[in-house]
């Protein structure tokens, strides 16, 4: 799949996205080896000169590859899975250039040396470069704080417990003391594990009728209102993983009007889906935090529109037959995003919602802002990791076809618009439709 | 007789003295450092007084260092560990304190890990009270010690900028020297991770920097604090070695303060956590033995001049 591309790559017809210029326009874009070296409307306007490679995209959208902040890769400890070399394969399928992984993997991300393993072991595949985030918590256990200051050197970009919140509110208070020592993001996952604790869906009419135990909406309200006096007393950064509620998209408003510095992102899942997702017993959607209500689903849309929402993440996790194929109750949360991250949140440029240079903003240019990477941008001297695709190309999604090693997608089987045509990573076409 | 250029009964804490005060009591101790490197060493100023160091904490080095001040002014010297007295029985710091009172002391220099507690001793009795050590509030003569050495030094304190790193959160030895700094015109800067800084330090006239490197720029004095065991392991900073890594003292680090810049330590040190083991050994950089000597001279001057204060009083 992988195609060598040594020398100069013309891109011509295309419409180019650049969220981070405003660039939406009609040009093209020259790669040299692993970098851009030009891009804009005027260029190749005379024509390709003899001897570069082009490539004619043909009106459809060139932007810079998306930068997808919240994956969870099962290597190394559950190949079985997902590994870095298949979720590598349908990162760039999906379009995902850069990929950061959450260090919930068994051995957990909390030492120096697995940072290393797995930024080392992902170079070696070629494929969307993985960034690690690290554990918050030693061992993810939310009571001492890990080498924070000794894993960003080595790496890694952010601090997280995964999908555990740092519950102790004093352990929260001192990472995010601690981590602003260094300049450094402490990302939540914003549920109160009190209220979350055998919860397997929202809690409503719905859980009601199907008698299954819910999780209240408040468990994220709570969590995040916490956090926020956190925030405030710490002067720390911090980040909101997979917002899913209307309260919470309100309270994450507020705390941006009042200056503090705290962002956060949301799934497609959350913005495409509600509770009845889950229909009969349905595990695939089965996720966490749990699909909420219509009217949060409509808030997290407002969320995104009016920028309260500063990332769309496909919060990757992938599981196998045997984690899901259970009663509800017992299955395993979570579900695949990768290959549906693009097509999904191209439904929100479909209804209206955004133009499509602030969809590509949402999945590239603002991650990698936030996280520091040099990435999300079309800008002579970045590396070439670009996305082509065609913005109102329909299909229907199946999982079996992905490359994902597991297929629990909520998404089966939903028709969509936008399909990735090419995927270029460091100047090589690494994924190319047919 | 002289004027009282000291004019309290106690000596609790520099918060409150003025540049006068301290500059009389710094003067006074450079005389007994003369004293005390001359071969008669032994005075007769305090003969017939009687001081008492009542330590709640164990201290090897202030307790001895009162203990050889009193005894080279020619007081009576009586050392109460918590262990050897009734303390130990269930005496509350204030039984404790009538008692002693109604054996006649004169000068009770008391270190107790909870602060406040030589303010609540001073209420209760006649003598005079030092404070050497209480909770995470003050160390006077601590910071004191640290003045005289730095002056004798640089000449001057006035001016000078001094960067005292590491847990200001659990330190007295910091606030007390944050005080006297500032009253004496120095620049006073804090360096240490977030996690051990105490609430709203920044409105103790002090510049607070996250980084060695950048708080240690151009500075005069690096004055490194004891990180205690039991802030390690992950409650305010992960691991003895990121500590280190970055906060811990070493030639490196150091490259950013001015070439002659001293470097001093309060004591004990942890070799390894907070000051690398050859930068504590180097003579031409680390003053911290001489820190000691000065401790005896302070605490000399410091005994003298409330001796003296009760004695007018009388």
């Amino acid at each position: 799949m992988s195609i060598n591309t040594p020398g100069r790559v013309a891109y011509t017809n295309a419409r180019l996205l650049d969220p981070a210029t405003g660039l939406d326009a009609r040009g093209a874009l020259l790669t040299d080896g692993e970098i851009i070296i030009d891009v804009g409307p005027g260029l190749f306007a005379g024509g390709v000169p003899a001897g570069i490679q082009t490539i004619d995209c043909d009106g459809a959208c060139l932007a810079p590859g998306l930068v997808d902040m919240r994956v969870q890769l099962r290597e190394p400890g559950e190949e079985h899975k997902e590994t870095l070399l298949s979720a590598g394969q349908a990162a760039v399928a999906g379009g995902v250039t850069a990929m950061v992984c959450l260090p919930n993997t068994d051995p957990v991300i909390d030492d120096v040396a697995t940072v290393e393993f797995v930024a080392r072991r992902a170079r070696k595949n070629g494929l969307a470069k993985v960034y690690p985030y690290a554990a918050a918590t030693k061992k993810l256990e939310g009571k001492e704080l890990a080498e924070i200051g000794m894993l960003a050197e080595a790496g890694a970009l952010a601090f997280t417990d995964g999908t555990k919140a740092i519950a102790n509110a004093q352990v929260m208070r001192r990472a995010l003391a601690y981590a602003a020592t260094f300049g450094l993001l402490i990302v939540q996952h914003a549920e109160e594990p009190s209220m979350a604790s055998g919860g397997v869906m929202n809690e409503g009419e719905m859980a009601t009728r199907l008698g299954l135990s819910g999780i209240s909406p408040a468990a994220e309200a709570i969590m995040l209102e916490r956090d926020m006096r956190l925030v405030e007393i710490t002067g720390g950064r911090y980040h909101a993983a997979h917002i899913a509620t209307a309260e919470g998209v309100e309270i994450i408003r507020k705390a941006k009007a009042k200056g503090l510095h705290v962002t956060c992102d949301t799934a497609p899942p959350y913005f495409a889906l509600n509770e009845l997702a889950v229909g009969q017993y349905r595990t695939f959607a089965k996720l966490s935090p749990p699909l909420r209500s219509e009217d949060d689903r409509r808030a997290v849309v407002e969320g995104i529109k009016d920028g309260t929402i500063d990332i769309i993440a496909s919060d990757h996790a992938p599981q196998d037959q045997d984690s899901k194929r259970l009663p509800f109750a017992q299955a395993a949360f979570g579900g695949v995003g990768l290959e549906t991250l693009l097509p999904i949140t191209m439904e929100l440029y479909h209804n209206g919602h955004l133009s499509l240079l602030k969809v590509i903003e949402r999945l590239s240019w603002a991650p990698a802002q936030l996280l520091g990477l040099s990435a999300g941008r079309l800008k002579a001297g970045a590396a070439a990791d670009l996305v082509l695709f065609d913005p109102d190309k329909p299909w229907k999604v199946n999982p079996q076809a992905f490359h994902s090693k597991s297929k629990n997608s909520p998404f089966d089987a939903r028709p969509v618009q936008g399909k990735v045509l090419r995927t270029v990573i460091d100047g090589r076409s690494v994924y190319v439709h047919d | 007789m002289t004027d009282m250029i000291y004019p309290h009964r106690h000596l609790l804490g520099i918060e409150g003295l003025g540049p006068q005060e301290i500059t009389a009591l710094l003067d006074l101790s450079d005389s007994y450092v003369e004293t005390n490197r001359s071969s008669d060493r032994k005075l007769n100023l305090l003969r017939g007084k009687t001081v008492i160091n009542l330590f709640y904490e164990n201290s090897t080095r202030t307790r001895t260092s009162f203990e050889l001040a009193g005894k080279r002014l020619g007081a009576d010297v009586i050392n109460m560990s918590v262990q050897a007295s009734s303390v130990a029985k269930g005496e509350t710091l204030i039984d404790t304190a009538m008692t002693l009172n109604a054996m006649h002391a004169d000068v009770l220099v008391i270190r107790h890990a909870d602060s406040g507690a030589a303010q609540l001793l001073s209420q209760k009795v006649n003598c005079s009270v030092i404070n050497a050590g209480d909770g995470q509030h003050e160390h006077p003569t601590q910071a004191l010690l640290d003045a005289l050495t730095i002056r004798r030094r640089k000449g001057h304190l006035d001016g000078l900028t001094v960067a005292i790193c590491g847990d200001v959160r659990h330190s007295r030895v910091a606030r007390s020297n944050i005080h006297l700094l500032n009253v004496m015109g120095a620049n006073v800067r804090l360096v240490a991770p977030r996690t051990l800084l105490p609430g709203q330090i920044d409105r103790m006239g002090v510049e607070v920097f996250y980084n060695m490197r950048q708080g240690l720029k151009d500075c005069d004095i690096v004055m490194m604090l004891r990180v205690q065991n039991e802030r390690m392991a992950g409650n305010f900073i992960p691991s003895i070695r990121e500590y280190f890594h970055f906060f811990g003292l070493d030639y490196e680090k150091l490259s950013a303060a001015k070439p002659d810049a001293l470097i001093m330590h309060p004591g004990p040190m942890n070799r390894g956590v907070e000051i690398d083991s050859d930068l504590a050994d180097d003579v031409e950089r680390s003053v911290i033995r001489e820190q000691v000597e000065m401790g005896v001279a302070v605490r000399m001057a410091c005994l003298d001049v409330l001796t003296r204060n009760k004695a007018e009083a009388k």
